[in-house]
């Protein structure tokens, strides 16, 4: 395989730059590995046509001196991003053949910064899941497999197309969105990074809605610079969403690299969950270490209602998704079964298109906002949001930053979903629902290997709108941790 | 709180989705253990809290009451999964 599909973004958009290679054999490269990586299920449309022609228009703007910030730059697109004559589905069966009249801002962003299109990237049906195996056109595989097994391990979900793209080398970065964890533990899994940055930094406008107060968009890069790249791309004010924040978009990458010494990094107790692994235990520990050693003071905090936070999702998210997900009724786009009454057509249009993750939470929703039981369950959630929120802001009148572990667990078996109850699923989201809860800005990049050889990650949370700080701790982190460990090439058969 | 089987006939009702007989027990008892392991919050204390509706403190933004955009009802009924005359084409509703 080329070489040009194992550079990082940042080495390919100086490479292009210096005319080493022209956006044209950077994208033809890309195109080969994303074939050759099909056995992953990573992509669910290939957009091979459409690269090439983004390509050579890059090319033409880079020999012509007007090349943007992702000149040239090939990148894959979680199927939750409305993209213009592109067949999107939200890996749905019930958006059927849906091709968007238009772009959603944050790729169109990306676009205006030169970058190309490789096509659509697996996900759990409408972000609904945390092993991707929701998803209506099958589970992706994780390019990692433990040492000596065959085994297929899930990427994590939803965003497991984008981060097994990502860490196979099928594209130099990808768009994720991130709910309760979507972006970060697939990064985890997968030896990759991700950030979700604070709500309201990117436009959710043309992002297929899950839960409106807790969804943001985001990166999955091969490192800390790449997704700093990739953020200040897709970053930026948008009047088509009224929860976009009207501010300045930092120059991310330069925070990258910068001193990290006297920085506060708070360590949160109620984060060491009962049966947490010890390795788990071991990486929090050395990352705790690492940025010692790198001159930050590290200090414990409390985060008193942490054991609180995923039930709280698991009534505000099902109630936003059933209120959202009203709109699929068969009449204006994507499919419509056959019945005899209108109510008949709604409803089995709905339980045709819908798998049962997403029924089952429209359910939840539908019970939790339902007469009698609105003030018991989600008004009550509201407010233990409110207390949860709270408590980082507390935490963030002493600390810069937090470091917690991104996952409980390395990835697990495809299929071992099956045997759990969608509580125990549901566990897996724990270190990552609080920061969708508060708003705040959160990230995960790989720190190390469990004894299995699959990767692990570390997890910081910053202020409102300081994503800044995190790229700088991050990059401390990631000088620190040297990970370097790629997944062995299987799906190449 | 347990979810009994016409609970979820009358929320899977509410909710527009058809529910095969058979599944309702079925759905009632994941239901129910997602709702038990949810009362948990009742033991936080939440005694004058104001409920938390939007992760920003910014205000919605309002803009002027004018058409913006639209008069391209050919990139409207695109997907329509049927359409006639600039319209959806919808099931009776009105006998």
């Amino acid at each position: 395989m080329s070489d040009l599909t194992s550079l990082t973004l940042e080495a390919a958009v100086e490479g292009l730059k210096a005319k080493r290679f022209s956006s044209l054999e950077l994208t033809q490269a890309h195109i080969q590995a994303m074939e050759s990586g099909r056995a992953l299920n990573a992509y669910v449309l290939e957009t091979p046509d459409k690269a090439l022609s983004m390509a050579r228009a890059a090319d033409a703007r880079i020999a012509s001196g007007a090349a943007g910030p992702l000149e040239g730059v090939p990148l894959g697109i979680k199927d939750l991003f409305c993209t213009e004559g592109v067949r999107t589905t939200a890996c749905s069966k019930i958006l059927g053949d849906f091709k968007p009249t238009y772009e959603s801002t944050v790729t169109t962003q990306l676009w205006r910064d030169g970058a190309v299109m490789l096509g659509k990237l697996n996900l759990d049906e409408f972000a609904m899941g945390s092993s991707n195996e929701t998803s209506a056109f099958g589970p992706v595989a994780n390019p990692w497999r433990a040492a000596g097994s065959n085994q297929t391990l899930t990427p994590g979900g939803s965003s497991g197309g984008s981060a097994a793209a990502v860490a196979a080398d099928l594209c130099l970065g990808a768009t994720g969105t991130d709910t309760g964890g979507s972006i970060r533990q697939p990064a985890a899994f997968t030896g990759t990074v991700g950030i979700k940055p604070t709500y309201g930094r990117c436009s959710r406008w043309g992002i297929v809605a899950f839960a409106s107060s807790l969804d943001q968009a985001g990166p999955i890069a091969k490192t800390v610079e790449d997704a700093a790249i990739l953020l200040r791309s897709m970053s930026g004010h948008d009047p088509k969403d009224s929860t976009s924040l009207p501010v300045e978009v930092p120059n991310f990458p330069s925070f990258v690299g910068r001193s990290v010494k006297g920085l506060r990094i708070g360590v949160p107790a109620e984060y060491s969950a009962p049966g947490m692994p010890a390795e788990i235990q071991a990486l929090w520990d050395q990352g705790v270490a690492w940025l010692k050693d790198a001159g930050c003071e590290i200090m414990p905090v409390s985060l008193p209602h942490t054991k609180y936070a995923l039930p709280t999702y698991y009534i505000v998210a099902p109630a936003e998704a059933s209120s959202n997900l009203a709109r699929y009724d068969g009449m204006r786009y994507g499919i419509r079964a056959e019945g005899k009454t209108l109510t008949d057509v709604y409803e089995l249009t709905r339980a045709e298109g819908f798998g049962e993750e997403v029924q089952r939470r429209i359910l939840i929703g539908a019970y939790v906002l339902s007469a009698g039981y609105y003030d018991a369950y989600y008004l009550k959630a509201q407010k233990v949001r409110r207390r949860i929120a709270d408590d980082f802001a507390k935490a963030f009148e002493t600390v810069d930053a937090l470091l917690t572990p991104t996952t409980p667990s390395s990835a697990f078996a495809l299929g071992a979903k099956d045997t759990m109850d969608p509580v125990t699923m549901y566990l897996n989201d724990v270190f990552t629902v609080t920061a969708n809860l508060a708003g705040l800005p959160a990230m995960s990049l790989p720190a190390g290997l469990d004894s299995q050889g699959l990767p692990l990650g570390l997890q910081l949370i910053g202020r409102p709108l300081e994503e800044g700080t995190l790229f700088s701790v991050a990059g401390a982190l990631e000088k620190a941790a040297d990970f370097r460990a790629k997944p062995r090439a299987w799906w190449r058969g | 709180m347990a979810i009994d089987a016409a609970t979820v006939r009358k929320v899977a009702r509410l909710a527009r989705l058809r529910a095969p007989e058979e599944r309702l027990e079925p759905l009632a008892q994941e239901l129910s253990a997602i709702i038990n392991w949810i009362e948990q919050l009742g033991e936080v204390d939440v005694e004058g809290v104001e409920p938390m509706t939007s992760a920003v403190h910014v205000k919605l933004p309002m803009r002027e009451d004018v058409v913006t955009e639209g008069g391209d009802p050919a990139k409207v009924l695109a997907n329509a999964p049927l359409a006639r005359d600039n319209f959806f084409v919808v099931p009776k509703v009105v006998e």
